[in-house]
């Protein structure tokens, strides 16, 4: 390995594969939630990958873009499918990222030392709304420009005279047009790349504390005489095999989606956005993609106050930044969710109903019956309510729960 | 690095002057960058006032402006219409126009107009930006027996009268905006420019 040597005088190669694969030991006990950490990486290579060859047919220009996409779509070889691999993999991106963050939830990996992983999680969560939102616009679809509207609308309303400069700034214009388009996509393009060094970050802290586990165990508590935690195994060759196989059951899920149902019913890109941006005409019913819309419907559940609507912006805006106080707002003394008690099972199940349902009703007209029996309008306070008392009583019911004790070593 | 017969005092007061400097210059630079996204001149040139022609809006009838890129709307009210407009304060969350952000002065009156017969409104709902729809029919159905007539905003359910009043109990939260808009002649407005009293 004389080859090896010469590298490893000049750049830590073999160190850092050592102490971030070969031999940096993940608890032994992981199940099939632990896939996607690693599933949502997969989607961020896809995004860039898939967004980079898309910008080399885009034309970020209000004349041109909607054109520009339909070109892509129809014209070039394979650019439907590059096409659909990206506003399909925003979909996904989201459902396992979603799915991820469940997995925190229920086994307390934003607990102690895991408190600023977390909160870089929910940085990136952030960051990546941001960039999806911003991604909605460049197609100059019906629904891009008016969700766009509604959305940077959304900063008008804050009082004291800053809405409405803070909106024109955003949108470098009166309403949404070329301005905005042109520097949604170099911020578009630019995000991606903002992420990969979060998710570098994100790594880089989770490598320094260490993976949870389903049971919520530290490993690093119990050491053989090596220094090795005798319930961590390499995560190079296990956990990078183990990965590879979870990569290949989604992708099953992902190229059907792909190739059978790209708009998924309406729901991956919406039907109004088949037709060209027009600014003198609003579409019937308008929503946002159904990754933004609990908060949506939480947004809609707020009255306006005062003669304003920034109450409702403030509680949707709220109901996201909750998640960075999680860590502190669990006083319960044990982590995973096996050896927690029913009240917050309980909570934590209605709080992921809740979460549908908000989605749910983020997506249908406020008018809605929903089952035919009761008003869109009036479920969404009451769930948009319970929402939040997931957060603000959690320091109450997660102290008075009745827990199990916690074994020494991790469960199979 | 050795500290002998180093003045650690000045040492001190020179970091942290260089700090501070270094800092407002960074803050300095960073004013171009920010003022760069305001709407630039071109973008304001095609905020000018816009002529809107009214000579061939018929009773009941909306046209259709662009004026800052916003739409802007110009109904031509019937007389009913306008009798109307009263019967309906007490469901509106400001029907006397009280919010004057919303309107210039020579339109915070009963009809929020110039001339009665002629509204014009940015037709942008002041709740989320949508463009409401135009529902100029008394009591359809499904609006409801007591809809004299007004906008729909399809988007949350606002509602507003032919007046561009606010009901209560919606998603909005104001009237829609009243542009500055001024006659040059019976048959052409300028949207975007104050005239004063007509």
């Amino acid at each position: 390995m004389s080859f090896m040597n010469w590298i490893d005088e000049r750049f830590p190669a073999t160190k850092v594969w050592n102490e971030h694969l070969a031999q940096y030991y993940a608890p032994k006990n992981f199940n099939s939630w632990y896939f996607f950490g690693s599933l949502a990486l997969l989607m961020l290579v896809n995004q860039i990958v898939t967004g980079v060859w898309l910008a080399m047919a885009y034309k970020p220009d209000a004349d041109l873009a909607f054109a520009s996409v339909e070109y892509i779509m129809r014209d070039m070889d394979y650019g439907w499918l590059i096409r659909y691999m990206h506003s399909t993999g925003a979909s996904f991106f989201f459902i396992v990222v979603y799915l991820h963050m469940f997995r925190g939830l229920m086994y307390g990996s934003y607990r102690q030392p895991r408190e600023l992983l977390w909160i870089i999680g929910v940085i990136i969560y952030l960051v990546m709304m941001a960039t999806a939102f911003m991604g909605y616009l460049l197609p100059w679809g019906q629904m891009s420009y008016w969700g766009a509207q509604v959305i940077v609308n959304l900063f008008a309303a804050v009082p004291f005279g800053i809405g409405e400069p803070l909106s024109e700034w955003i949108r470098g214009d009166y309403v949404i047009s070329d301005a905005t388009l042109n520097r949604f996509f170099a911020l578009h393009f630019l995000l991606p790349f903002v992420l990969a060094a979060l998710v570098f970050i994100h790594i880089v802290a989770l490598h320094k504390v260490g993976s949870n586990n389903p049971d919520g165990i530290e490993i690093k508590k119990n050491k053989d005489e090596n220094g090795i935690p005798k319930d961590g195994i390499p995560f190079h060759p296990y956990y990078t095999v183990k990965d590879i196989f979870g990569v290949g059951v989604f992708l099953i899920f992902f190229a059907a989606v792909i190739f059978f149902a790209p708009e998924m019913g309406g729901y991956f890109i919406e039907a109004p956005n088949f037709e060209p941006a027009n600014p003198l005409k609003t579409p019937e019913h308008i929503a946002p993609v159904w990754y933004f819309t609990p908060f949506y419907a939480m947004l809609r559940a707020v009255p306006p106050m005062f003669g304003s609507q920034f109450p409702g912006v403030i509680v949707m805006f709220a109901s996201i930044l909750l998640f960075f106080f999680l860590p502190w707002l669990d006083r319960s003394p044990v982590k995973s969710i096996r050896y927690k008690g029913p009240l917050f099972k309980w909570a934590l199940a209605i709080f992921a109903v809740t979460f549908i349902v908000l989605g749910y009703l983020g997506v249908v007209a406020s008018t809605h019956m929903v089952l035919g029996l009761v008003e869109a309008s009036i479920l969404a306070p009451i769930f948009t309510v319970i929402y939040f008392l997931f957060f603000l009583l959690m320091p109450i019911y997660s102290k008075l729960d009745k827990t199990k004790p916690v074994p020494e070593r991790v469960t199979q | 690095m050795s500290s002998e017969g180093v003045d650690l005092k000045k040492r001190r007061f020179l970091t942290a002057t260089t700090a501070v400097v270094g800092a407002v210059g960074a803050g300095f630079a960073v004013v171009p960058f920010l003022a760069n996204w305001n709407p630039s001149e071109r973008a304001k040139a095609a905020g000018a006032p816009e002529e809107a022609d009214i000579s061939g809006l018929e009773e009941g009838g909306l046209l259709r402006v662009k004026w800052r890129g916003k739409v802007c709307w110009v109904v031509h009210r019937s007389q009913q219409m306008i009798d109307d407009l009263p019967s309906l304060n007490d469901r509106l969350a400001d029907p006397d126009s009280a919010v004057d952000t919303q309107q210039p002065a020579y339109c915070q009156n009963p009809t929020r107009a110039i001339k009665e017969k002629y509204f014009v409104a940015v037709g942008i709902c002041t709740h989320l930006g949508c463009s409401p729809t135009y529902r100029p029919e008394v009591a359809p159905a499904d609006m409801g027996p007591d809809w004299k007539g007004g906008f729909y905003c399809p988007c949350h359910g606002s509602k507003f009268d032919l007046a561009g009043r606010v009901y209560s109990g919606v998603p909005a939260p104001t009237n829609l905006v009243i542009p500055p808009h001024s006659y040059i002649s019976d048959d052409v407005i300028l949207i975007g420019v104050d005239g004063g009293a007509a």
